[in-house]
């Protein structure tokens, strides 16, 4: 067992966390919000230079080979200055979905020039009806000639509304909920049939509702079998939340400690207050709690068992969840009226743990997976 | 001991039911049972419904136009407006300065201003909050020196709930700087905010929209007429503005209406392949929310009758445990619609792009509503003494520690 970083990691760390340090101060963000697809293009593309946008992927298709641990640097780099660039729609959902499923000539076309910064992706899969429920997936695909045909609708796409192209999951067989018939299918985000409409998140995050009418798609993957894959996109989804959660999470402690030291209420700094010293230590402990469910995530990625792998990732949802709530809560309640504005950063962190929180299954949703799953 | 209400408390139950049932407006009832809260006109509209009853004062006197309840019938009072759901009381009008001025205010300022408060024809803010005065109001800067017969006020407040939209203004001031003890130099002042020199500056909250402001006092000249009770006794007006309604802290009502949605909309909601509603996780969350309305509910009751009782006019100890309770409560249920909603509580639909005005609404109007409800509330355990301030009162003043 060894929880050290090798140097080569400690070096990834070191650099993601000097670019994003340097060019993510709170009020510089508000400028990339403010940008046209409401991230950077001008960061992308110096995400690409440092290597991050093909980190995961394998070295024939420009990447670098990094594993779970390497991803989960640079998300919690992300989450600790609110980064707003969609790497977790592109880098990890979408590049999970074609690690996952994409033959050789997709991976060679598609994964180097995600890497090069070159192409954004999406992963739609979420229908309005569905809530969390991953197999209830009511857009069809038809044959049509050589290709295929998609209709339906997507809903809550992250990212969806800059993206070029997306991972849509659609139903080739079966009835709603059945997890065998749905398959994975590339469309672009341009192809005739294809609408979209654009919003926020409450993060700030841009996303899109997506309707699709007789939208030429192509196959990605095993026809019928594409519920494995989006299986196993999610849970990389939420390894890479969990990480962005911690790096929120230890800025909000950093924060709010600060501000402890410093607000002066009753000739004292409200910090000399035991009980608001003993809150903050909870939030340093749920923080750590929080960070040993973030390794087990980027562990278990690779774990062989289905069944196995679920219920990790439902204990790391669970356990994410409910630490980034405590922390983000508090982080407004010790901060006051102050905490409770859109000027000051606090409250988009709050708001980010909340979204992160509502994304890939509830806390609620995932107790009641782990609760099914008791022998 | 008798748990039960009396035969008259329930007829009086009955008499606000068949009220709420036809005099609240179909469209404020859905809207509110929507989570879309009340913009200034529907309060103002549902106020005047209240006030032609002579039930929109309904914690005054009947002297000065209240219906003269006991605290019991006030708080079934307050409960059927939450549970209806019909708009909240205008908090400031209606629980602050009116009370206020029923107990301090001169002759003429009663007649001037109560029947006005009462009909929502002023609409009042607080002027309390500082930059450095938070927990700590007493250690308030904005000054007001006498010139002749008015005060010359100077100085900054924050977090002015709707002083934007404000007539009024009531306002803690510092009159004497040399005061021994810092409470002993504050004053109590009514200002019309359209008096020169005052500006406000709007703050947006945490859930995107506009309801604190910051407002700035630049040599404004206030009337000596217009202050309220003594020149430096405004501590004792704001202790007693602050400790005065016990009834309305809790919101159980609310609480009850927002949970009892939430099992509502969890009917139409998918999980596990079934109805969120039938999912036991959610069920137990459910239950125990339940549980704690219950407990608290019989709470807020031995609070009330005490009161009824009693009537010395001291805080009730259990006065802390109902604002902490409540508070914690009604933020629960808040969260709990929100995560009904799921995945579509997530946008902010007042941020869509290139919106379309003749677009169907994509996700149900009620689950981003929900979402900026519970952002909101994270201020209902800030506002009006924080919890912690609460349990500071509790383990000095209750316990003794």
């Amino acid at each position: 067992m060894d929880f050290e970083l090798s140097e080569e990691q400690r070096l990834l760390k070191d650099s993601v966390d000097r670019m994003l340090a340097d060019t993510y101060p709170f009020d510089k963000r508000k400028g990339y919000m403010a940008e046209p697809d409401g991230f950077s293009q001008a960061l992308w593309a110096q995400y690409a230079e440092l290597g991050l946008l093909g980190l995961p992927f394998a070295e024939e298709h420009g990447g670098f080979g990094g594993g779970p641990v390497e991803t989960m640097l640079v998300m919690e780099g992300i989450g600790r200055v609110l980064a707003l660039e969609p790497y977790l729609a592109t880098v990890i959902l979408c590049g999970a979905a074609l690690r996952h499923a994409g033959s050789d000539a997709q991976n060679s076309a598609l994964l180097p020039r995600i890497a090069e910064g070159k192409l954004r992706m999406a992963f739609a899969h979420g229908e309005r009806q569905a809530r969390y429920d991953l197999s209830d997936v009511l857009t069809t695909a038809k044959k049509s000639g050589s290709g295929w045909r998609l209709d339906g609708g997507k809903s809550v796409v992250v990212h969806g509304d800059t993206a070029q192209k997306l991972v849509v999951s659609a139903r080739t067989a079966g009835d709603r909920d059945d997890t065998d018939g749905i398959s994975l299918f590339l469309v672009d985000t341009g192809a005739g049939g294809v609408a979209r409409r654009a919003y926020k998140m409450r993060d700030g995050t841009g996303a899109a509702e997506l309707s699709l009418s007789g939208v030429d798609a192509e196959l990605l993957g095993e026809a019928g079998e594409g519920f494995a894959v989006v299986e196993r996109v999610v849970e990389a989804g939420i390894a890479a939340s969990a990480a962005d959660a911690v790096g929120g999470m230890e800025t909000m402690l950093a924060m709010t400690v600060e501000y402890l030291k410093t607000r002066q209420q009753f000739g004292k700094p409200i910090g000399a207050n035991q009980a608001l010293q003993h809150r903050a230590s909870e939030m340093m402990m749920a923080l750590e709690q929080g960070r040993s469910l973030e390794f087990l995530a980027a562990v278990r990625l690779d774990e062989e068992d289905a069944a196995a792998r679920a219920h990790a990732f439902s204990t790391v949802k669970v356990g994410i969840g409910q630490a980034a709530k405590f922390v983000s809560q508090n982080a407004v309640q010790l901060h006051g009226g102050i905490g409770m504005t859109d000027e000051y950063a606090v409250g988009h962190y709050f708001r980010r743990a909340m979204v992160i929180e509502h994304t890939f299954g509830d806390i609620t949703h995932h107790l009641s997976r782990l609760a099914a799953a008791i022998a | 001991m008798d748990l039960r209400f009396s035969a008259e408390e329930l007829a009086f139950r009955d008499e606000l039911r068949a009220f709420y049932r036809e005099n609240l407006p179909d469209d404020l009832r859905e809207q509110m049972r929507l989570g879309h809260g009340s913009e200034k006109e529907d309060t103002i509209r549902w106020q005047r419904i209240l006030n032609k009853k002579g039930w929109a004062a309904y914690s005054w006197p009947k002297a000065w136009g209240g219906p003269g309840w006991t605290p019991i019938q006030r708080m079934m009072f307050l409960e059927e407006n939450q549970l209806a759901p019909a708009p909240d009381m205008q908090v400031f009008n209606i629980t602050m300065i009116g009370p206020v001025l029923i107990q301090f205010g001169t002759e003429e300022q009663k007649k001037r201003f109560l029947p006005r408060a009462a009909n929502v024809d002023d609409w009042w803010c607080q002027g309390f909050s500082e930059p450095g005065a938070g927990s700590d109001l007493a250690s308030l800067k904005t000054s007001a020196k006498l010139d002749g017969d008015h005060y010359v006020v100077n100085g900054q407040k924050i977090w002015t709930s709707t002083a934007h939209m404000a007539d009024w203004c009531f306002l803690l001031v510092r009159t004497n700087p040399n005061a021994a003890k810092r409470q002993e130099g504050i004053s109590f002042l009514l200002v019309d905010m359209k008096t020169p020199g005052i500006t406000v500056r709007p703050i947006i909250s945490i859930d995107g929209t506009h309801h604190l402001n910051e407002v700035f006092f630049d040599d404004v000249r206030v009337p000596v007429s217009m202050r309220v009770y003594e020149e430096n006794k405004g501590w004792d007006v704001a202790k007693y503005l602050l400790g005065n309604e016990r009834t309305g802290i809790a919101r159980l009502g609310r609480s009850k209406e927002r949970l009892s949605f939430a099992k509502e909309a969890a009917r139409d909601m998918r999980s596990g392949g079934g109805a969120l509603i039938d999912d036991f996780a959610f069920r137990q969350r459910v239950a125990q929310m339940e549980v704690d309305i219950t407990a608290l509910e019989l709470t807020q009751l031995r609070v009330v009758s005490a009161h009824d009782k009693a009537r010395d006019g001291k805080p009730d100890p259990l006065s802390s445990v109902l604002k902490v309770k409540g508070t914690e409560l009604l933020q629960a249920a808040s969260e709990m619609v929100m995560d009904v909603g799921g995945p579509l509580s997530m946008p902010d639909w007042a941020l869509e792009l290139e919106a379309l005005s003749n677009e169907p609404e994509i996700g149900p109007s009620w689950a981003t509503d929900a979402t900026r409800s519970y952002l909101m509330l994270r201020a209902a355990s800030i506002y009006g003494g924080t919890n912690e301030i609460m349990k500071n009162i509790v383990s000095k003043a209750v316990l003794g520690l």
